[in-house]
């Protein structure tokens, strides 16, 4: 009985009639989406290569006058004297000096609030005070400038802590850059610290752990590679900071041999010089192109570097 | 029943011990305490396991209630977990297992806003008494997650991770490592990639390196919260196989979705039901009944129970 009821009901369900597996549509929404997409990251990559394109050929034009050996060995950068000197290294001191100094602040500080956010404080707290650290990030850097030149220097630096310092110095920059910066590394390192999956800190806290092990040992470890991306960015932006290394470091191009001298960064030189009237394709412009390519140059070398370190020590989950 | 107060040492204050407290099989059966149900037949649930009613509770639950926030997820539960058993947590989906799991070793404080009433006794000391360290609870009772959490870091870290973090003394780090993996019957399919890391192995094989990690720090308990929930029914016989081989050295309380699971492993069998509070709305768990897995199975005293055994509900 059953089995003919079964059997009917075999006969009575009807056939598909359309059996092909062909696209029903010709998914045009999904094939403009994509490429839009395309041409979106197409164009990141077309400025990245035309700024290395605008930047060589003039560059390319300074080294054809002066000898690279000269510029990357010489200590001295002269370039408006009778007799110029075009060795970077003055500059690239600034750079190194001021950039040091403001990972000496940013990095502890930085790091030091996105744990605090990430791992110890309240939601509450943490979205009271996330904000409050990114504004930080919104302000204008000529305004930090000033900051580092009117109140750091004088009244922090000279009064407060009797440093002997001048009105300019790498010091009173670096420190401003550091602040400046703090926002990017806590921001984006409290980020990479909350998307630690809480189920690594529950198998921690599970086998009596403390909160500071916890901590230092599986949540760190497991966010590395999105801290190490955010002091990258950070770096990157100390590196290529303008106006308060501008404003504050000073204008003399000298080796730096102390924090508290004065001394120019590449991007001071630039700013300094672009400001200036330089005739296009005469040797004074061409300079700026050349110290440009050496801050990218520069730059580049250091994101190579810390994704080798970040694709050594991570612990991805 | 009197519940024996041994000397244990979760203040905060106190200095770390580096045994647990002793785990002494308790008195012959030919003594019963006086109050302790009469001897029960256990049929083929269980092993046939003879059980030992007299034997010690670790853990006593009184009256307890946990809320999250002004929302009561479970309403006074009162049960014991006895020595070197296997008690079971069972019921329908939400009704707070493993809340109460999750109670029984402190985990619940890494829950805003979450709150525990009544006392929850381990050796006779109150877990959320003042002075008591849930580090150190912790460390006593330790636990096994739903989801498989093996560390980012090699099989080896992954166990070593415990002592280390908990300052355990031990003569030789590799020793202790083995002698886990063995306990958790993993060693021979990982002595040979022990820097590997522990993500990439089988999800049994994740799950065993997690009760491997758990035991490497020597607790008393052993919290598991549906650990063959995430596993194939191979990978799961394995861990059920190793739960009954554990329970010589430990005590295990774990909640399962699974009644077969229950059946086959615990000694002891808890059932839990949500049932929706007047008023509110709020579905509340609580405990319909606690007895010997035998009982729960075959003859349970509770309608609920029955109905929920026989697959009517949840
Ligand atoms: N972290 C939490 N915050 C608020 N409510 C929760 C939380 N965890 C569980 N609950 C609630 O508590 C009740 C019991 O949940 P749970 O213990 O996970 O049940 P079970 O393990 O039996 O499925 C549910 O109503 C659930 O929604
Ligand atoms: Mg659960």
């Amino acid at each position: 009985m059953s089995t003919v009821a079964g059997v009917d009901a075999v006969e009575r369900r009807p056939q598909p009639t359309d059996v092909s597996l062909r696209p029903s549509s010709a998914r045009v929404g999904e094939r403009i989406v994509k490429a839009s997409m395309i041409a979106c990251a197409a164009v990141s990559i077309a400025t990245t290569i035309g700024i290395v394109v605008a930047l060589l050929g003039p560059a390319l034009q300074f080294f054809r006058e002066v000898s690279v050996v000269r510029f990357l060995t010489e200590t001295e950068w002269t370039p408006r004297f009778e007799n110029p000197h075009y060795g970077i290294w003055p500059l690239v001191s600034g750079t190194l000096w001021t950039t040091a100094i403001a990972l000496l602040v940013a990095v502890p500080l930085g790091l030091g609030s996105a744990v605090f956010l990430a791992e110890y404080a309240s939601p509450r707290v943490r979205s009271t005070i996330k904000p409050v650290i990114e504004l930080l990030a919104g302000i204008p850097s000529v305004v930090y400038g000033y900051f580092a030149l009117t109140f750091v220097a004088p009244t922090v630096l000279q009064g407060l802590f009797n440093v002997e310092v001048g009105t300019f110095s790498v010091l009173s920059a670096g420190l401003v850059l550091g602040v400046m910066i703090i926002p990017t590394v806590a921001s984006l390192s409290e980020d990479a610290l909350s998307a630690v999956p809480s189920s690594l800190r529950e198998a921690s806290y599970g086998l009596g752990a403390n909160r500071m092990r916890t901590v230092t040992r599986v949540v760190f470890p497991a966010a590395i590679s999105g801290i190490a991306a955010a002091l990258v960015l950070a770096l990157s932006r100390a590196v290529g900071e303008t106006m308060i290394v501008a404003l504050a470091a000073g204008s003399q191009a000298r080796m730096v041999g102390s924090a508290t001298q004065e001394g120019q960064t590449m991007t001071g030189f630039i700013a300094q010089a672009a400001s200036g009237e330089s005739v296009v394709g005469s040797l004074q412009y061409n300079t700026l192109f050349a110290v440009g390519l050496t801050l990218f140059v520069v730059t580049l070398i250091i994101n190579i570097i810390s994704i080798r370190l970040v694709q050594r020590f991570r612990e991805a989950y | 029943m009197a519940t024996p107060v041994t000397e244990s040492t979760l203040q905060a204050d106190a200095p770390a011990v580096d045994e647990a407290p002793p785990q002494q099989r308790a008195v012959p059966a030919s003594e019963p305490e006086a109050d302790s149900p009469p001897n029960v037949s256990i049929g083929s649930v269980a092993e046939g396991r003879e059980l030992d009613e007299s034997s010690r509770a670790v853990l006593t639950c009184h009256d307890v209630s946990i809320y999250y926030g002004a929302f009561r997820a479970v309403n006074q539960v009162t049960m014991d977990v006895r020595t070197h058993e296997i008690t079971a947590l069972i019921g329908p989906s939400g009704c707070g297992k493993s809340t109460v799991l999750r109670s029984l070793n402190r985990m619940n404080d890494l829950i805003v806003g979450s709150r525990v009433t009544g006392t929850i006794a381990y050796h006779g000391t109150d877990i959320y008494s003042r002075g008591v360290d849930p580090i150190e609870v912790r460390r006593r009772i330790g636990m096994v997650f739903q989801k498989p959490n093996p560390f980012p870091k090699s099989i080896y870290d992954n166990v070593a991770y415990g002592p280390r973090v908990t300052g355990m003394k031990v003569d030789s780090m590799d020793d202790a490592v083995e002698q886990a993996l063995r306990s958790a019957a993993l060693w021979d399919e990982v002595k040979d990639k022990l820097k590997q890391s522990g993500m990439g192995l089988s999800g049994g094989q994740q799950q065993r390196l997690c009760i491997a990690r758990t035991i490497a720090v020597k607790p008393e308990v052993i919290l598991m919260d549906e650990p063959c929930s995430a596993l194939d029914p191979i990978a799961t016989a394995r861990i059920e196989d190793l739960m009954i081989e554990l329970r010589a050295d430990y005590t295990i309380v774990i909640v399962t979705h699974n009644m077969q699971q229950a059946a086959r492993v615990a000694d002891r069998t808890a059932f839990f039901t949500a049932e929706a509070a007047e008023g509110t709305g709020d579905r509340t768990g609580h405990l319909v009944e606690f007895d010997l897995t035998s009982k729960i199975f075959s003859n349970p005293s509770d309608k609920r129970t029955e109905d929920y055994i026989s697959g009517r509900f949840g």
